[in-house]
């Protein structure tokens, strides 16, 4: 049995007159520190797909497995980064982390907890950042925040929605290093969602593709096995990345332009003119 | 550019409202002089009012005393009857924003209570209480409640499901997502409904005091009306509204400064 396991989920949302089906028939399967990623088009249904495995929905069909046991609500065990951050914007860098410590280890010290947020804020690299109110912050260092948030509750899978997608370009590069040098570090299992696929490759171990939304369902899962670290400016021109790159968006596309052909109206000939004699 | 709008303040908070201010004496000065001559002018109000004026902290005897005497005599019964309205009205509120089933039992008889007048509250208080004072204490929180309570549900309810999601994700206890997350997301629309209050509460004072012949602003003009002294029911009327205006800047100051917390 795999670390995380999902079989047959899926999830509609809305009443049963206006339902629309957002998940159908989804199985994915996460070894113990493994790093998956899965990609796909904005609005496919990836936010919901997260949602579920962090408890904040329940699936309408199918079954959800971390560590063997079924979900059935959020859990510190699963630590979740959402791409808006997501922190409190009274509390300080600090106590927005210690909020989180406080709660995941409520028999430790006081000195214990506080040395804990300490550590993940120097591993997040805002060491120095802790006093700072998030609105103080720039997104980078907000979501860093929330990393070192999630991170410090020692979660058994760390779960990311689209962490960077809020970030310009250059911040999110260094972000993406940022990710690689934690996950190497303490090897926890994680799930990236993500709308880049270059980002998946820099970072998964393995990427599954996330069909063109209503009723997205996932594609094959595409192994990337380039040694790490991986440095982005090598990558871009190592034949297997465009080999994985050019797999992935040849699936992606080809799922889009399946969905737009099922959505279109068939296209109306026109009636081949018949001339009726009258009478 | 910064003389151009240090100028346009002068012009917009000073000068403009002493215009203001100056032409609507003018327009009573000269109603009081012509149509209505029941109205004291404004040169008799300043010269019959100077004495209470000039003395405010002045005691010469139960009814007859400094005005600022009287406005803290005044202020001290509505801190009582508001205190008691937002230790009531707070909890409620939270409770009221919080859960579904409460909010759909409760919300009909708190729309109905609302709008019931002072003037109905207070014979009740009597009735309850046998004695003017504490009379006026429950109808000053019966009335005061409304908008913390409403406010504070309002708040509780506009909290933005990502505070939510973290609540949840972190699996906060009760008393945590109350005190880290809930109250402080609620917080701005909380103080906007502490400042509604306070000023209903100081709309009532009046009421209660006239009713119940207790010393202070509404009681002296109460008093002043049946002594035949009109001039005193301007007084205390430009009294209580320049209490009830520093009253609302101020907690309007307090306000500002939560939502910047917060923000």
């Amino acid at each position: 049995m795999s670390f995380v396991s999902l079989s047959g989920v899926s999830k509609s949302y809305g009443t049963t007159a206006r339902r629309s089906e957002v998940l159908c028939d989804v199985n994915l399967e996460i070894e113990r520190g493994e790093f998956v990623a899965i990609v796909g088009f904005s609005g496919a249904g990836k936010t919901t797909l997260i949602s579920l495995i962090a408890g904040l929905a329940a699936p309408d069909a199918g079954s959800i497995r971390v560590a063997d046991k079924p979900v059935t609500g959020p859990s510190t065990q699963r630590g979740v980064v959402f791409q808006n951050y997501s922190l409190l914007p009274w509390l300080t860098a600090r106590e927005n982390v210690a909020l989180a410590v406080g709660q995941a280890f409520p028999k430790a010290s006081a000195e214990e907890q506080a040395e804990r947020v300490t550590r993940y804020l120097v591993l997040v690299g805002l060491g120095s950042a802790g006093g700072k109110k998030p609105s103080e912050l720039s997104g980078g260092m907000r979501q860093r925040v929330a990393v070192a948030r999630a991170l410090a509750m020692d979660p058994e899978v760390l779960l990311l929605d689209e962490p960077l997608g809020a970030l310009d370009a250059l911040t999110r590069a260094s972000l993406q290093g940022e990710i690689a040098r934690i996950w190497q570090a303490d090897r926890k299992t994680v799930l990236l969602i993500t709308n880049d696929v270059e980002e998946a490759i820099l970072l998964a171990d393995r990427i599954i593709p996330l069909s063109h939304g209503p009723a997205a369902t996932l594609g094959p899962a595409v192994s990337v096995d380039l040694e790490r670290p991986r440095d982005r400016r090598e990558l871009s021109r190592d034949p297997r990345f465009k080999a994985i790159r050019g797999e992935l968006v040849a699936w992606l596309l080809a799922s889009g332009k399946q969905r737009k052909a099922a959505s279109l109206p068939p296209v109306a000939l026109p009636a081949p003119h018949v001339v009726e004699a009258s009478a | 550019m910064l003389k151009l709008s240090v100028t346009e303040k002068w012009v917009s908070y000073v000068l403009l409202p002493a215009l203001g201010i100056l032409g609507v004496i003018g327009l009573w000065a000269l109603a009081s002089a012509t149509v209505v001559s029941a109205l004291p002018s404004p040169w008799k109000t300043w010269e019959i009012s100077k004495p209470y004026i000039v003395e405010p902290f002045q005691k010469r005897g139960e009814l007859d005393q400094g005005i600022l005497r009287f406005t803290w005599y005044s202020l001290g019964r509505v801190a009582k009857g508001y205190a008691i309205a937002l230790v009531i009205g707070t909890p409620l509120g939270l409770v009221l924003g919080s859960s579904r089933l409460f909010a759909s039992s409760f919300d009909p008889i708190i729309q109905i209570l609302r709008p019931v007048s002072p003037l109905a509250w207070l014979p009740l208080g009597l009735v309850l209480f046998g004695k003017p004072e504490p009379a006026g204490t429950f109808t000053i929180a019966m009335c005061s409640m409304w908008p913390t309570v409403l406010n504070t549900a309002l708040g509780v309810r506009s909290i933005p499901n990502d505070y939510v999601n973290v609540v949840k994700v972190l699996e906060l206890s009760r008393s945590r997502a109350l005190f880290k997350v809930y109250i402080p997301a609620a917080l701005p629309y909380m103080f906007t409904g502490f400042r509604l209050s306070l000023g209903i509460a100081w709309l009532v004072i009046v009421a209660a005091e006239m009713l119940t012949g207790a010393p202070g602003v509404g009681g002296f003009l109460w008093q002043e009306y049946n002594s035949l002294i009109y001039e005193h029911i301007i007084l205390c009327i430009l009294t209580i509204g320049l209490v009830g205006y520093a009253l609302d800047r101020l907690m309007m100051l307090v306000e500002r400064r939560f939502k910047a917390a917060s923000a």
